[in-house]
Order: structure tokens, then C-alpha cells, then sequence
């Protein structure tokens, strides 16, 4: 595999959310706007760069059988790290995003490509596969959540589209992130069968 | 790449104690880099908010003459005897300028939310009517409870601007008050107005059981 497609892997055929369906209890719970899936988006990236590296380095001293207890508490402390690190050096970020930090450590992307990715391939590769799993996240959240705040409260990033009298109120709630994500399986699929 | 380590009994221990070793130190050196930063942050956040409530500018550190508040009937009043945590209290802060009270910010909170608990800094002039407030802490519904931060605002649709709920409980119109509740939220709207509530409430007790402070009356 060459390195561009690892990169793009990630971000169309493999998506983490739309193809591998990883990770959904973080997508539906903030996506509630386009801007909390930027954000939840971003934050989560960061985080895998950063794992897949750290595994794709340590993998080796890690034995078989207990690599998930290990990876988990690498991942955890290292998603603690950043936490307490953005509240104290950068808290206009931290209010901003402050909420998704700690809903990282148990998105199941993150261990699913130390597990999958970074555990069997060299840091560069690694580094470049968290990057594309990343953005290819971000940008199915952002996706997800214009859609969601575009019908339920007819904005999208905060600025007004229609008047608010015909929003449909599901949409911003849980049920409506449920609807809008098949739909957007369904048109994803479409379009992965025509290529 | 090198040879994976064994999968041995004594390979598997040493492993996840260093591991585990490794990285509760390195978490713990980090707040300990981090404590003092974060607890600024905190307190810099309660000043702004304080700020954003009271009319006009003041000189005193609101924080040395704060004072707290138990709140009976809530929730956590007997939280102690099960959790290591204080139960939840008001708090109260006085803003003076050259010693003249000038505005009372309250934090106050509600545990009847719709997403737990809803916490709000309000402030108040010297008579007792509502000057401003902010919305600190909340869990409410994205899109609905959330509306909270600007629907009893001044231009809002819901204004509670200038009321005083020591004469006037604040109520939304289902339960026969005259503030309309934010459209598809009245359990969040609810919440919002007792925690208002409790905060005059708070001021009022304060200056009955003269504690010594001098407070807004009524």
C-alpha cells in the first residue's frame, strides 16, 4: 500500500464513521451542530496522531496477550495529559472543547487502529494513518452535524438559513442524529458502489 | 521491527506495572504543573461572570467578602454523608465601590434540570431586582434547554431583566407566573427560574439573620 493512499484510506473508502461504523456513541452524541463536530473532530485527531505513534514506538516491549489493557492506559493517560494541559495553558480552547476530551478515551477508533494500524506498522505509516482516520472522522462529524443543524435549528455554524418557525426539532435530538446518519450511510454507499 | 517480548507470566507483569507506573507519573506530574493554572483559570471565569452581572464598576474583591449559602431541600443536603464532597452551596458576592454595595452577583444552582444540574451567576441591584445573569454550568438539550443563556436576557423573549423575585416569585405561565418558558424546554426553564429564585432568596435570609454584612433588602 502506498503512503498517499494510507493517508486517504481513512478519509473516504475507510472512513471511521460512514464505512467502519466506529465511534458512534461520540458521533451522535455532539454532532448536535457543525461546529461541536469540528471540534470533537479535531480533538479526536490530535489524539490519534499522537497514539499511533506512541504504539507504533512501544508495540514491541507490550506482550501479546495483555496489549489492550496497555494500550488503553497509554491512550488514557495520555488523553489526561492534553485534558489538563489545554485547561491550564490554552482555557479558551478547553472551554470550547474541554467537554469532548474525556469522551476520547473510550471512542473505540482510538484503540481500534492501535489495535488494527499502529501495532503492526512502522511510526511514520502509523502517524500517517491517525492522521487520516483524523481528519477522515472530522470531517464525516462536520458533515453529520450541518445536516442535524441545518433541519433542526435551520443555522449552520450559528448563521441563520431559514426562519426558525419550520425547524424540525427531532433533528437536534437523538433520534434525529440516528435518521441523519443512515441517510448519509445510504448516500455514502451510493457513492462508493459508482467509483 | 524487532521481536515481540514473550507472553509469560513474569513478561506480563513487569509490562503493565511499568506501564501503568510510567504513566500515572507522568499524569501526575502534569497536574501537579497544572494545578495552580487551572484553579486561576477557574476563579478568572467566576470574576468575569461576576462582572457581567453587576450594573456598574466596583473596588472590592468580591471574593474575600463572598459568603456561602446551605440550601435546604436540595438534593444534596445529606450528600456528605455518602460522597467526600461538600454538599453544593450558594454563594454570595458583594460588589462595593468605596465600601457603598453597588450590586450582588449570586451563583446559584437547580438540581431540577433537565440534564442535571443548571448553575447561574445573577446578579442583583441593592433594591433586589434581577440585573443581569450568566449561565456557568449547565447539561441541558442542544437546541432547546440551551436557550436558557439568552431567552430571559433583556431583549429576550422571555426577559426577566428588572423583576424581583422577592416580591414576585418567578414563574413560567404554565404554573400560573407571567414569564414564558423557552419554546419546547419548560423543565429547563423551570430549573433556570428556581435557581433565580434561590439566589434572591439567599440575599434576603442573608439580610434577615444579619449576619453582619450589609446586604440588599427589601
Amino acid at each position: 500500500m502506498s503512503k498517499s493512499s494510507i493517508f486517504t484510506n481513512g478519509i473516504f473508502k475507510e472512513n471511521p464513521i460512514f464505512v467502519q461504523l466506529l465511534g458512534m456513541c461520540p458521533t451522535l452524541g455532539v454532532t448536535s451542530s457543525a461546529i461541536n463536530g469540528i471540534g470533537m473532530g479535531l480533538a479526536t485527531t490530535f489524539v490519534l496522531l499522537m497514539s499511533n505513534i506512541v504504539i507504533a514506538l512501544v508495540s514491541n516491549f507490550i506482550p501479546d496477550k495483555i496489549r489492550i489493557p496497555g494500550f488503553i492506559v497509554i491512550i488514557a493517560g495520555f488523553v489526561t495529559i492534553v485534558d489538563m494541559s489545554m485547561a491550564a495553558y490554552l482555557p479558551s480552547l478547553h472551554a470550547s472543547l474541554g467537554l469532548y476530551i474525556p469522551l476520547i478515551v473510550v471512542n473505540c477508533i482510538v484503540l481500534g487502529r492501535a489495535e488494527a494500524f499502529a501495532s503492526k506498522n512502522s511510526v511514520g505509516v502509523s502517524a500517517l494513518d491517525g492522521l487520516g482516520m483524523g481528519l477522515g472522522f472530522t470531517l464525516a462529524l462536520t458533515i453529520l452535524g450541518t445536516v442535524r443543524e441545518l433541519l433542526g435549528s435551520g443555522k449552520i455554524f450559528n448563521l441563520p438559513i431559514y426562519n426558525e418557525e419550520y425547524k424540525l426539532l427531532i433533528f437536534v435530538l437523538a433520534p434525529g442524529a440516528f435518521i441523519a446518519l443512515g441517510y448519509l450511510i445510504a448516500i455514502v454507499n451510493k457513492l462508493k458502489k459508482a467509483s | 521491527m524487532g521481536k515481540k517480548l514473550e507472553s509469560n507470566f513474569k513478561n506480563m507483569v513487569a509490562v503493565l506495572f511499568v506501564v501503568t507506573l510510567v504513566i500515572s507519573g507522568a499524569v501526575g506530574y502534569v497536574y501537579s504543573l497544572t494545578e495552580k493554572p487551572m484553579e486561576e483559570v477557574k476563579k478568572q471565569k467566576q470574576v468575569d461572570a461576576i462582572k457581567a452581572v453587576i450594573p456598574t464598576a466596583f473596588n472590592n474583591d468580591p471574593f474575600t467578602d463572598s459568603w456561602k449559602v446551605s440550601v435546604s431541600g436540595s438534593a444534596d443536603e445529606y450528600a456528605y454523608l455518602y460522597t467526600a464532597k461538600a454538599p453544593d452551596s450558594i454563594e454570595i458576592y458583594p460588589a462595593k465601590m468605596n465600601g457603598k454595595l453597588v450590586g450582588t452577583a449570586v451563583k446559584s444552582f437547580s438540581d431540577k434540570g433537565f440534564g442535571g444540574k443548571v448553575w447561574v451567576m445573577v446578579g442583583f441591584l441593592p433594591n433586589g431586582d434581577i440585573n443581569n445573569y450568566s449561565v456557568l454550568e449547565h447539561k441541558e438539550t442542544p437546541g432547546l434547554g440551551t436557550g436558557m443563556t439568552d431567552w430571559f436576557t433583556k431583549n429576550g423573549p422571555g426577559s426577566i431583566i428588572g423583576m424581583n423575585p422577592q416580591t414576585k416569585e418567578l414563574k413560567v405561565s404554565k404554573d400560573g407566573g407571567d414569564i414564558d418558558a423557552i419554546t419546547a424546554a419548560t423543565i429547563s426553564s423551570r430549573a433556570f427560574l428556581q435557581a433565580v429564585n434561590s439566589a434572591s432568596d439567599a440575599i434576603a435570609d442573608s439580610a434577615d439573620a444579619s449576619s453582619g454584612a450589609t446586604t440588599t433588602n427589601n
